[in-house]
């Protein structure tokens, strides 16, 4: 990347490539020649210049910039960019930048959930299914050479007719109830706000979604208010037969509480893709055949990448020729 | 009714075994020692046979009891059962339809899952601490993929309208064509597995569909194809399909079945694209009580002479 640095013409709209130098772009070689033949990409860990001063000195150009992963989006730094106008994210959550600074400052911002929006419904719907079903536990047992001498498999639980409330009506939520609803369940949730569009029943809270269903399904963002959403009221609301799938963020649940709760049977099994301290994962949770562990995968499979890399090169190009932009994230 | 005789092939269900016991003279074949003598015994009072997908009736049994007026199988599948042969002697069969439809759909569903995002092997690399290590690998989007379903029966469509609801195109190929539905027929299950992502076997087990995924197919399908088994393990060639498997030359399997349950090929052990259940197709709570209690309403009514609930002969 840092030898074509010095061949790129000036004319090119000028974007930031904002990292923790641990992080970059997926090593994708035909998105990263698109984005340097429509953009002047500037990488401040790519330049033998101190980071401060690099910065300073590009400050009043840079209009847009690309935050890789979840390298954080403080207001210190929007202070010291004050033409900055785009944010164009790159991962499907944003509780990693201060959005009521960028809602003070105008500065818009376009979020990625659109293009990984499938890849975790689908996540969602087959942890359940394994969870309900005991997939992996099952190939555990053949795998293990149990089944000759065991014989029977212990029974799993039905799918179809279940009551599954959606935490979080947003792209993902909407595809997960997309999917579940062709399996026969009854879909409800909880939202910010009611959407009139939405067919579902809706709650306003989601100790009242947990009492009325039997799988609860978490597809919210992560901010001050969804923080531990799902604590021990919940969890109890929700009963010995429930189950958490959570691919949301691990601090939408009460992790301590839920290892409590799965340990001592009150509630009846979790698929989980997210966790509070990654990667670290509560040892508790290894010897359950009630729990799947996924190491945050849902969104990580090189078709939800070519997704991304369009919608970044269709939201910084929309932006840099005026027209509307392909994902602004709304305030609703 | 207690002094009928029914002889229950094989353990399947606790439920199942208590109310045949409560309510007939009920023989539990696995327990006897010796067979042959047995059922010199007890040929002339055993009217009723209890069968399911690992032990029914065959020429042999059904000979052996000149009793016999009904076999009912606690299973959709009837190929442990001589279907002729209870024809020609006037033996009514029964099993199990509709009731298992949802679960066994939601289970080719869920394999398709667990095989193209590796969710068993992420399982098991969070479980054995490989995470703190380095992040897993990237898998295989299944939205949109193309299915191609073998038998478009109840389970087949169930499995059409649930692949439907992730975007997936739908072809398939059966015995005639549907001309009621919309999805893409192919007249041979060559043609289908080439033009699929992932297959899979929804039909019944005949002879005609013994081996129907064959070295053929399975080279169709291809690299980068998915083989789902929820039907019987002999519709697929297994050995075919375990080099296939161990080769790369196909992408990955899901299977619920195998050739000689409930021995699995020990070569699948070691690969990261396979997922490996004990046949739970039916395997929930709810399913199998239902059945159970489809089994015993068939039996009712037959001994009742009122008509059978759900007859195949």
């Amino acid at each position: 990347m840092g030898a074509n640095d010095t061949q790129q013409p000036k004319e090119l709209p000028m974007v930031l490539l904002h990292r923790l130098p641990s992080f970059n772009l997926p090593p994708n070689p035909s998105f990263r020649d698109h984005l340097r033949s429509h953009f002047h990409i500037l990488d401040p860990h790519e330049s033998p210049e101190p980071y401060d001063s690099f910065l300073s000195r590009h400050a009043h150009s840079i209009r847009a910039i690309l935050p890789v992963g979840p390298t954080q989006i403080s207001s210190e730094l929007l202070e010291r960019l004050p033409a900055l106008e785009l944010i164009v994210a790159t991962s499907a959550g944003l509780e990693h930048i201060d959005l009521p600074a960028c809602r003070s400052r105008g500065i818009v911002v376009t979020n990625a959930s659109s293009a990984f929006a499938e890849d975790v419904a689908d996540c969602a719907v087959g942890l359940l299914i394994d969870v309900l079903r005991r997939i992996s536990a099952a190939d555990r047992f053949v795998r293990g050479r149990i089944w000759p001498v065991e014989k029977e498999y212990p029974l799993g639980f039905k799918l179809g007719g279940k009551r599954v409330g959606i935490v979080g009506m947003g792209s993902i939520g909407s595809e997960v109830a997309k999917r579940l609803s062709a399996f026969g369940c009854t879909i409800a949730y909880t939202s910010r706000n009611k959407k009139e569009s939405v067919p579902f029943l809706f709650y306003t809270n989601v100790r009242d979604l947990a009492a009325n269903s039997g799988v609860l399904i978490l597809c919210c963002p992560l901010t001050e208010e969804t923080y531990h959403i799902v604590n021990k009221d919940v969890m109890a609301a929700l009963g010995k037969e429930g189950v958490i799938i959570n691919v949301g963020r691990g601090s939408l649940v009460d992790e301590k509480e839920l290892v409590q709760c799965l340990v001592q049977g009150e509630i009846g099994g979790a698929g989980l893709d997210v966790y509070e301290n990654e990667p670290n994962v509560p040892k508790e949770l290894f010897g359950l055949d009630n729990v799947v562990l996924s190491p945050h995968r849902a969104v990580m499979t090189p078709e939800s990448f070519e997704a991304l890399f369009q919608l970044i090169v269709g939201n910084l190009k929309a932006f840099f020729s005026n027209k509307p932009l392909v994902s602004v994230v709304s305030n609703e | 009714m207690e002094s009928i005789g029914v002889l229950m092939a094989c353990p399947m269900n606790p439920y199942l075994e208590q109310e045949l016991h409560k309510r007939f003279t009920l023989h539990r074949f696995w327990k006897v020692p010796d067979k042959s003598t047995f059922l010199t015994t007890h040929c002339n009072s055993i009217r009723a046979v209890v069968g399911n997908a690992s032990a029914g009736a065959d020429a042999q049994l059904i000979e052996a009891l000149p009793k016999l007026e009904i076999v009912a199988s606690f299973s959709v599948g009837l190929d442990k059962i001589d279907l002729a042969k209870c024809k020609e002697k006037g033996i009514r069969v029964t099993n199990t339809p509709d009731v298992l439809t949802e679960d066994v759909a939601d289970l080719a569903i869920g394999l398709m899952l667990a095989v193209l995002r590796k969710l068993c092997e992420s399982d098991r690399y969070v479980r054995s601490g490989k995470w703190k290590k380095g992040n897993y690998m990237l898998t295989t989007k299944f939205t949109g993929k193309r299915v191609g379903i073998i038998g478009l029966g109840r389970i087949g469509m169930a499995i059409a309208k649930r692949a439907e609801a992730f975007s997936c195109p739908i072809s398939y190929h059966s015995r005639t064509e549907k001309t009621e539905t919309k999805y893409k027929y192919y007249p041979s299950v060559v043609e289908l597995a080439a033009n699929c992502d992932i297959l899979v076997v929804a039909c019944s087990l005949t002879e005609e569909t013994r081996h129907i995924v064959n070295r053929k197919v399975i080279d169709a399908l291809g690299a980068k194809g998915v083989l789902i088994n929820i039907g019987r393990g002999p519709h697929v060639d297994e050995p075919e399909l375990v080099s296939a498997l161990v080769e790369r030359r196909i992408g990955g399997a899901g299977l619920d079945v195998f050739e000689h349950e409930p021995e699995v090929p020990e070569e699948l052990f070691g690969l990261d694209n396979v997922v490996l259940l004990p046949h739970v197709g039916s395997g929930t709570v709810e399913t199998r009580k239902a059945m159970a209690d489809l089994v015993l309403g068939n039996l009712e009514a037959h001994f009742l002479n009122k008509p059978l609930l759900t007859p195949v002969v």
